[in-house]
């Protein structure tokens, strides 16, 4: 697929006129997704896809298009009828202020190879090691690929082969307990240490299950609850276009609040299977800081909000979030978490977060999954589904008591378009009282 | 357009295959780009053995004959064309300098989006269906801030049909309306909080609709396919024919019967034939949102729902127009019925449990009403409930009068994910007995 881009890239270089600038993304894959239910399979499929974005840029003017790559021999054609078609829309737009690309080629190219077997036989080994047991579930595996070019001569490219094994085991009235399974080598033995795991841990869930009345409860946020939690954050809580215009979830931070000391978040390109490279062309620098010992540090800048608000770009792409976030660990060791919790909520998973107040940074959501009702540093009963109404100041604020040492390494499962190249690195969270309303 | 500027202008055009394979049992799916005879024969190669290698293992046993033949062409409302290019600018460019009325208002966004869609359902036993849609869809959005409150208002439209939509949407001066009430908003006390009346207007009632209707009637969900991802049901399959939904005031029906609603088509992506179905009559719940598929697994009549976001994702259960009936109340009476309640339209926040029962909605906008009688904005009204009793607290529903078509671009389902549109038309309706509460 490289030398199919780049040799795209090169013809239609070869057909620009004097004063054009060309700017072209490719984001491409070849997935497996196989959905389970019941332990069966329930759909089976493959996808192969490849959408070529091209930007035309003429005088301070660009109009982009994307479409949909089909068999090689047409490629060139149906790029050129998208070129014609943004010269002629060119033609009537005014100068664009905030237009930014990177004019100092720095071409990249990695690749992260994996082992992944044919998918039929995955599904083979899921449905044994199930064994009639009710998992459900989605297996997506294969190539992603995200490839840069200008003509102003800077090539990149960046090559994943990865699978996500997204999972839950289901036991009677309801209880459940999220698994899964991600990275670039599947290993079966692997798949079937955790889910025996995650059924000894559904077993425990098959207790009579505690109501908790709703108020303030002491709780220990898992990373896949915190995942969660900073998910919603990411939705504008780092993007400078959102600090500029006063509607960034973290606002208040501009006025006195603050988190613990403890919160440092960094975006880390340099550990991540995001692609090192950005769609305007800039390179990613290794780290930026986005919350430094509980204060705010720097926004993730485009190249457009850079040049709208005299900022400095740290190559970010036009959304501004996220997608290696790290948080620093704690020194909680997480085998000591039930017994630090004492009495109080374990929770595994969060669920279907918002905010309540924006501006205040106030975030409801639900428990799912897994969650524990602890005594005495003992699990007692599992807890049905719970709603949360509370403050990201008093969550991760004054109301942190510590953060785990240990980190979990999450790979973002969504499929929304394509598979996800985010990931997460995140510690647990012990807080102090987290406020239930339902 | 966004502050005065013009954003550059995007083209998207995207086309693919999604080949199906049915056979002994097994099903299986191949999507590709490449439409060149060889492509497809690869793709339907690849489905095929996906076929073979689950007919041992399915959940379903797949059959084949099942499949349906259908033969037609559908057209969605396809209206006025779009002016020039520059009109379009100058419409967008109007409305955005319009909202520039205070120092407050920090941001100003106007756009129009231009889709159209065309599907082919053809199957190797004669079936042949064409499919067209079109969709004009403004857009505005206005941002008030001072010092730590940030307010803002929207303006979003979603019907099938051409140019004439922007107009019909009230498009045109809705720059300065929006800042009017972002300000107005930054200005405002926060919504009280304590048990009472609500009045939510159509486009939140499209959200409450949405979430605690529309999801949980989903047949898949009830039969666990989502509950890995977006989850599951608090409704069972027993429950229909027997169960109180609601009030006896709330009728629901699936529609694909009114043309300029978002989700309307003549087939589902399943090739089965769309007609209107009511799911609850008088409060109580009669059909699931299921397909063709869905209803054999379950034994239960269902809906032409089989619906897939694009080529690369195959059809499930989804919602597609999902209306509630107008009843006989004029806006002004339920007002008036109201000692102390608040009005609230505009959905900015939703959350609400994997079985689709505990919910917290948000909304851009509020009123007060005491006495009967609007008496003063609020900012950050919020209100939670449970899906099993909110319905039954739904004592007045509003008449054609105050009866809006809505729609939403984004709800995520399926593993795959899939996002795709749905219709969502409703009035006014007014329930009792609510927690309602601010922000802060």
């Amino acid at each position: 697929m490289k030398a199919r881009f780049y040799a795209l890239a090169g013809r239609l270089e070869g057909a620009l006129r004097t004063g054009e600038t060309l700017l072209l993304g490719l984001d491409a894959e070849r997935s497996d997704f196989v959905r389970f239910n019941r332990g069966r399979v329930r759909q089976a499929g493959s996808v192969e896809q490849r959408t070529l974005e091209l930007r035309l840029l003429r005088a301070g003017r660009q109009a982009s298009a994307t479409l949909e790559l089909g068999e090689s021999s047409g490629d060139v054609e149906l790029a050129q009828d998208a070129l014609a078609q943004l010269r002629d829309a060119l033609e009537g737009l005014p100068d664009d202020p905030w237009l930014l690309i990177n004019e100092t080629p720095r071409s990249t190219d990695s690749a992260r190879r994996g082992t992944l077997p044919a998918a039929e036989a995955v599904v083979e080994q899921v449905v044994r090691a199930a064994g009639g047991r009710d998992l459900v579930g989605i297996y997506a595996g294969g190539t992603i690929v995200r490839g840069f070019a200008n003509s102003l001569g800077q090539r990149n490219w960046h090559e994943v082969d990865s699978f996500n094994f997204d999972w839950s085991l289901h036991g009677a009235a309801g209880r459940a307990v999220k698994g899964g399974n991600a990275g670039f080598a599947w290993n079966p033995a692997a798949f079937a240490e955790t889910l025996e795991a995650a059924a000894d841990e559904l077993a425990r869930s098959a207790a009579p299950e505690r109501s908790i009345a709703p108020g303030e409860v002491r709780a220990y946020l898992a990373p896949r609850a915190m995942e969660e939690l900073l998910g919603l954050l990411a939705w504008d809580g780092f993007s400078g276009h959102a600090r500029a215009t006063k509607q960034s979830p973290l606002l208040r931070m501009e006025h006195g609040a603050s988190l613990a000391a403890a919160i440092t978040l960094t975006e880390t390109a340099a550990d991540g299977i995001a692609p090192p490279f950005q769609a305007d062309g800039f390179v990613k620098p290794p780290a930026v800081t986005l919350i430094e010992r509980g204060g705010l540090g720097e926004a993730l800048v485009s190249p457009r909000t850079a040049k709208e608000y005299g900022l400095e770009t740290n190559g970010a792409e036009a959304g501004e979030a996220p997608e290696c976030l790290e948080l620093a660990a704690g020194t909680l060791p997480t085998d000591d978490v039930l017994a630090a919790l004492d009495t109080g909520l374990y929770v595994s998973n969060l669920w279907y977060l918002n905010y309540s107040d924006r501006a205040a940074a106030r975030i409801t959501g639900m428990t799912r999954f897994a969650t524990f009702w602890v005594e005495g540093g003992r699990i007692v009963a599992p807890v049905g589904a719970m709603r949360f109404d509370d403050s990201l100041y008093r969550m991760l604020g004054e109301n942190l008591e510590a953060l785990t040492r240990e980190r979990e390494l999450l790979l973002d499962p969504s499929t929304y378009e394509g598979r996800s190249t985010s990931s997460a690195r995140l510690p647990g969270a012990l807080l102090r009282a987290l406020r239930f309303t339902l | 357009m966004r502050q005065d500027t013009l954003l550059p202008p995007g083209l998207s055009s995207d086309c693919g295959a999604m080949l199906t394979a049915v056979a002994d049992g097994g099903y299986g799916y191949c999507a590709t780009s490449d439409l060149s005879r060889a492509g497809l024969q690869t793709a339907l190669d690849r489905a095929s053995a996906w076929a073979e290698a689950t007919r041992a293992n399915s959940v379903i046993a797949f059959n084949p004959e099942d499949m349906p033949a259908p033969c037609g062409e559908y057209a969605g409302p396809l209206g006025e064309a779009p002016p020039a290019r520059s009109a379009i600018h100058d419409l967008l460019a109007d409305e955005c300098r319009a909202a520039k009325i205070d120092d407050r208002i920090v941001e100003r966004s106007a756009a129009i989006h231009l889709f159209e869609d065309e599907r082919l359902y053809l199957t190797n036993t004669g079936g042949d269906l064409r499919q067209r849609f079109r969709y004009t869809l403004p857009w505005a959005r206005v941002t008030a801030n001072q010092g730590p409150e940030t307010q803002s208002r929207s303006l979003e439209h979603a019907q099938q049909g051409g140019f004439e939509r922007i107009a019909e949407a009230g498009f045109r001066g809705c720059g300065a309306r929006l800042a009017d009430e972002a300000l107005q908003l930054l200005l405002a006390p926060d919504c009280p909080s304590g048990t009472m009346d609500l009045l939510l207007m159509p486009d939140q009632m499209m959200l409450q609709i949405h979430e605690s209707i529309g999801h949980p009637l989903e047949l898949d969900r009830i039969l666990g396919d989502e509950r890995n991802y977006a989850g599951t049901s608090f409704v069972t399959a027993e429950m229909f024919g027997r169960y109180r939904y609601g009030s006896e005031l709330l009728n629901v029906t699936f529609d694909p019967s009114r043309a300029e609603a978002f989700a309307s088509y003549g087939w589902d992506d399943d090739g089965t034939k769309a007609e209107k179905v009511w799911l609850i009559r008088d409060g109580l719940l009669v059909a699931p949102l299921g397909a063709r598929l869905s209803q054999a697994r379950a034994g239960l009549s269902g809906t032409a729902n089989a619906r897939a976001s694009n080529w690369n994702r195959p059809p499930i259960d989804r919602m597609a127009n999902l209306n509630i009936e107008p009843g006989s109340s004029s806006l002004e009476a339920m007002i008036a019925s109201i000692a102390r309640g608040v009005l609230m339209r505009a959905n900015v926040s939703w959350s609400i449990d994997d079985a689709r029962n505990k919910f917290q909605f948000g909304c851009e906008w509020g009123e007060r009403i005491e006495n009967g009688r609007r008496v003063g904005v609020v900012k950050n009204p919020n209100y939670r409930g449970v899906s099993a009793t909110f319905w039954r607290s739904l004592r007045m529903v509003g008449d054609a009068s105050s009866f809006e078509v809505h729609g939403t671009l984004n709800c995520g389902k399926g593993e795959p994910n899939q996002a795709v549109h749905c219709g969502h038309a409703a009035p006014a309706c007014a329930f009792s007995g609510v927690e309602v509460f601010g922000g802060g």
